[in-house]
């Protein structure tokens, strides 16, 4: 029988909703105030689910320790305190909506987690406590 | 992928079930059948679900926070869930039947393009109940 078990991490950055190839005035009726040029920032939290069988002889799903190394190694060094539009990969091309975010946070861990006995399940990012989003690779 | 939003409302309420006796429906709902109500805070999250657009988004924010405001909060914040909501008629005030009527307020002639996936009520922090769609 799999287990679920999640661990939470945070990171704080800027960003700017915008997509270059629209005006202001579309880019606020699409992204509201997220749009504003000069970036404005949030204290992310993320949660990431990890699915597997109990190891018989540790009794762990997933070292726990290596998943802290790995979300900090791919999300949180690269993220926290930065603007994701100018420093973080591939939002200088792509919009760093919570949505992009969640897909690159869970493209960034897919293959540092998923093994033989364990895979990566979910990942939700809470961009503030009242929005968050779940992906889980989904096409 | 999915994207959940959170809503606050406050509201009053009494859970009584008129063909019972009043012994019955305080052993049924003990405090929450005081005669003269009683309110909490109570705490909506909507999901929906779908594909990012070319925005990068699932779900324009205005338009989602806009049609809950439209069709919940203006009509259920700050109201006596027995007496002021069209929706609640007729039945008990549950944090149960009010979660479905928020479903039902919410999915007919659902305008937006990702599926409306659940909607979860908190009544307190304690208790929550969540309905999926």
């Amino acid at each position: 029988m799999s287990m679920l078990l999640t661990r939470k991490a945070e990171f704080s950055a800027s960003h700017v909703c915008a997509n270059p190839a629209l005006n202001e005035a579309e880019n606020r009726r699409i992204y509201g105030s997220a749009a504003n040029p000069n970036g404005h920032g949030h204290n992310y939290v993320v949660e990431v689910t990890v699915e597997g069988e109990t190891d018989p002889v540790t009794g762990m799903v997933f070292d726990l320790r290596e998943l802290k190394e790995i979300m900090n190694r791919e999300v949180i060094e690269p993220m926290d305190h930065r603007f994701l539009n100018r420093e973080v990969a591939p939002f200088t091309t792509v919009v760093p909506t919570t949505e992009n975010l969640a897909i690159e946070i869970w493209r960034r861990l897919k293959p540092c987690i998923d093994g033989a006995n364990a895979r990566l399940r979910n990942v939700r990012l809470y961009e503030t406590t009242d929005l968050y989003v779940d992906y889980g690779g989904e096409v | 992928m999915k994207l959940t939003r959170r809503y606050r409302f406050a509201a009053s309420h009494r859970l009584d079930v008129p063909s019972l006796n009043l012994e019955e429906n305080r052993r049924l709902f003990g405090k929450c059948n005081n005669p003269y109500g009683h309110g909490h805070d109570y705490v909506v999250d909507v999901t929906v679900e779908g594909r990012p657009d070319e925005s990068g988004q699932i779900v324009n924010r205005a338009a989602l926070d806009d049609l809950v405001r439209e069709r919940i909060l203006t009509q259920i914040d700050h109201k006596n869930l027995n007496c002021d909501v069209t929706e609640l008629r007729g039945v008990v005030p549950t944090t149960e039947n009010l979660a479905e009527a928020l479903k039902s307020m919410l999915v007919r002639d659902w305008p937006l393009a990702p599926r409306l996936s659940g909607v979860r009520i908190s009544e307190t922090d304690r208790n929550t109940f969540e309905l999926r769609t």
